[in-house]
């Protein structure tokens, strides 16, 4: 997993209204985007629903330190003592709140910069594609991790740090994506007919940036996560809020290992990667349905069925 | 002339953002909350004066100005200051972390380029088919597991079969040369195939929505079209046209391999860069922080103008 999202080269909207609605259709017809969203949103629901579904609150110590599986305990102890499992549920709060959270300040911050500079381009557009070259080279984690120590844990700046430190990404493509819109013909037509810029923005530009860019925060969200995780892990997580990252700190640091706790690392471990892949089911099936190149393939099996390969 | 033009503006962006992360790596260090003496934790209970000799000891008195002309000054000697609770030169520390990180990174890095390229391919290759599924589902699993915990489940797995910390045994007494070797290699395959592991899915991931860019190009057709065989076409005309993307991507990912090395240092007490910044972060050691967020921001700079060279070198059409 990494703290960018994985870059794939995009080809170009074509025409407006009818091509997202076909877009969306191919969205509708994809069994991994429709499996990506049940996870994610089965994920928040029991996140939502957490007092309900827990007996005790957080960290509330109900046995002896890693106690096993066992009826009352589905998960086990972990190193205090705490059930596992209601930890596990309790996690979920905190850190879908840091991913979605985090995903949005990203989404704020890139969408805008991204429309702005793509839309008016000039000094606007120079400075932020410096600053995203910039973006582009330096390693993200080490920066969280600076920016986190200095700054002191708590789940606000955690939040606040992610989100401005991915922000890039998104920047970036919806930075190439409005150029691209801003030079159809149907937007100079709009020009030309003396439509104002919001007009244009509104009505011509984001709707065709809009996909792009929602599957781009879905993606975020887990690459956030991921990030929350691991500055959890190097000691730098909000020591007040138990996140799945926390967890497998804390079986870390709380010698689960030697005890042979297994349960306390393996759930939070799983939690985080099961939400990662519904947000990248999610995003990626929005990116290829928006990007018709990948439905030619010269090489594919389908391409060339009815003719028999030589070297099959 | 215009490969070397290109040449030339890729060395000074390189170099204009080495400046721009020296000079972010100085304000951000500086912008911190309360200045780096008061946060000591060494000294709790330091009395009025013995705070302000430390801080005329660190230069933390003089004006931001002077205070930034001095950290070029001691940067362009190679001095990065020195640890606050070891007060050993930052730049040895580093020096010797680096030296350890560097094999092992290097080692994680070829299997994931190995297995992850593969992977990528042959899910390209089949695309659309139950393979493809497969392993886009493998990939995507990998490219979602926390580094760490990967490296924690390795050591449940292997604990007793390999060593899970540290370098090398410390019990070994003066060990020959091949012995010593031996010991290290032993201690580095958990945390290089973490390390491995954690980057595979995504570089398949990678691989395979170039693969399926440059599978949809006219020559790949044309190729066919004269008669050559699919896996001709894939390896002749389609892989090689996807290394120049590949290339640009992976290196786009240098970052990620950084992190990774970080999680993975920590885990397996490996006594490289990453395990540097773990603790100097638990105790708060700001130059060692510094010095060590500087040293992996240039690296990564410099890995990126290499495979932007290396680019260059591999693409006819810049060459020319």
């Amino acid at each position: 997993m990494s703290f960018d999202l994985v870059t794939r080269p995009h080809a170009s909207l074509g025409g407006p209204a009818s091509m997202r609605a076909r877009a969306l259709a191919r969205v509708r017809r994809r069994p991994a985007a429709l499996l990506g969203g049940l996870i994610v949103a089965g994920f928040v629901l029991v996140a939502i629903a957490a007092p309900l579904l827990t007996a005790h609150g957080p960290g509330t110590r109900v046995g002896p330190p890693f106690a096993p599986p066992s009826a009352a305990h589905p998960l086990g102890l972990d190193d205090g003592g705490v059930d596992v499992l209601s930890q596990l549920i309790w996690g979920a709060r905190v850190s879908l709140l840091i991913g979605f959270a985090a995903a949005a300040v990203s989404m704020l911050v890139g969408g805008s910069l991204g429309l702005l500079s793509g839309y008016f381009g000039g000094v606007v557009d120079t400075v932020l594609a410096r600053v995203i070259d910039y973006f582009l080279v330096v390693p993200v984690l080490p920066l969280m991790i600076v920016v986190a120590a200095i700054w002191g844990p708590s789940v606000l700046h955690i939040i606040v740090i992610v989100g401005l430190l991915l922000w890039t990404t998104t920047a970036r493509v919806v930075r190439a994506q409005v150029q691209s819109v801003r030079e159809r013909g149907y937007v100079r037509r709009a020009e030309a007919i003396g439509a104002g810029h919001a007009r244009i923005v509104v009505r011509h530009v984001l709707p065709q940036v809009g996909p792009l860019l929602i599957a781009n925060t879905v993606l975020t969200v887990g690459v956030a996560i991921f990030a929350e995780t691991a500055l959890a892990f190097l000691g730098l997580g909000d020591p007040s809020a138990a996140s799945w990252g926390a967890m497998i700190e804390a079986a870390f640091s709380g010698s689960a290992i030697s005890a042979g706790a297994w349960w306390a690392i393996v759930p939070p471990g799983l939690c985080v990667a099961a939400v990662i892949i519904g947000c990248s089911l999610v995003g990626v099936s929005v990116e290829d349905a928006l990007n018709p190149r990948l439905a030619t393939s010269h090489l594919s099996r389908r391409t060339f069925r009815l003719i028999r390969d030589a070297d099959d | 002339m215009r490969g070397l033009d290109r040449l030339l503006r890729l060395v000074g962006a390189a170099l204009l953002t080495i400046f721009v992360a020296i000079t972010i790596n100085f304000v951000i260090f500086r912008a911190a909350p309360g200045d780096a003496v008061s946060n000591i934790s060494a000294i709790p209970r330091a009395s009025a004066q013995e705070k302000l000799a430390l801080r005329h000891e660190f230069g933390l008195d003089k004006s931001l100005g002077e205070q930034y002309l001095l950290y070029l000054k001691q940067l362009a000697h190679g001095n990065l200051g020195e640890s606050f609770s070891s007060r050993e030169s930052v730049s040895h520390v580093l020096v010797r972390a680096i030296g350890n990180t560097i094999p092992m990174v290097l080692l994680g890095t070829a299997i994931a380029i190995a297995l992850g390229v593969a992977l990528g391919v042959f899910a390209a290759y089949r695309h659309g088919s139950a393979g493809d599924h497969v392993g886009v589902g493998a990939a995507l699993a990998l490219y979602a597991l926390p580094t760490q915990w990967v490296g924690l489940m390795l050591i449940v797995l292997f604990a007793g079969v390999l060593p899970t910390g540290g370098m090398q045994d410390e019990f070994l007494i003066e060990p020959g040369f091949w012995s010593h070797a031996q010991d290290v290699a032993r201690h580095m395959v958990l945390p290089a195939l973490t390390l491995g592991v954690g980057l595979l899915g995504q570089f398949a991931l990678i691989t395979r929505s170039s693969m399926l860019d440059v599978m949809g190009e006219d020559y790949v057709l044309t190729a066919r079209a004269k008669g050559l065989g699919r896996r001709r076409a894939l390896t002749r005309h389609a892989l090689r046209n996807a290394t120049l993307p590949l290339v640009n991507l992976i290196a786009l990912s240098l970052g990620t391999i950084v992190a990774g090395a970080v999680l993975v240092e920590t885990v397996f007490s490996w006594p490289g860069i990453g395990r540097v910044v773990y603790t100097a972060v638990s105790t708060r050691d700001y130059p060692v922080l510094q010095g060590a967020f500087l040293v992996l921001t240039v690296s990564v700079i410099c890995c990126n103008l290499i495979a932007d060279l290396v680019v260059l070198r591999l693409d006819p059409r810049v060459r020319a």
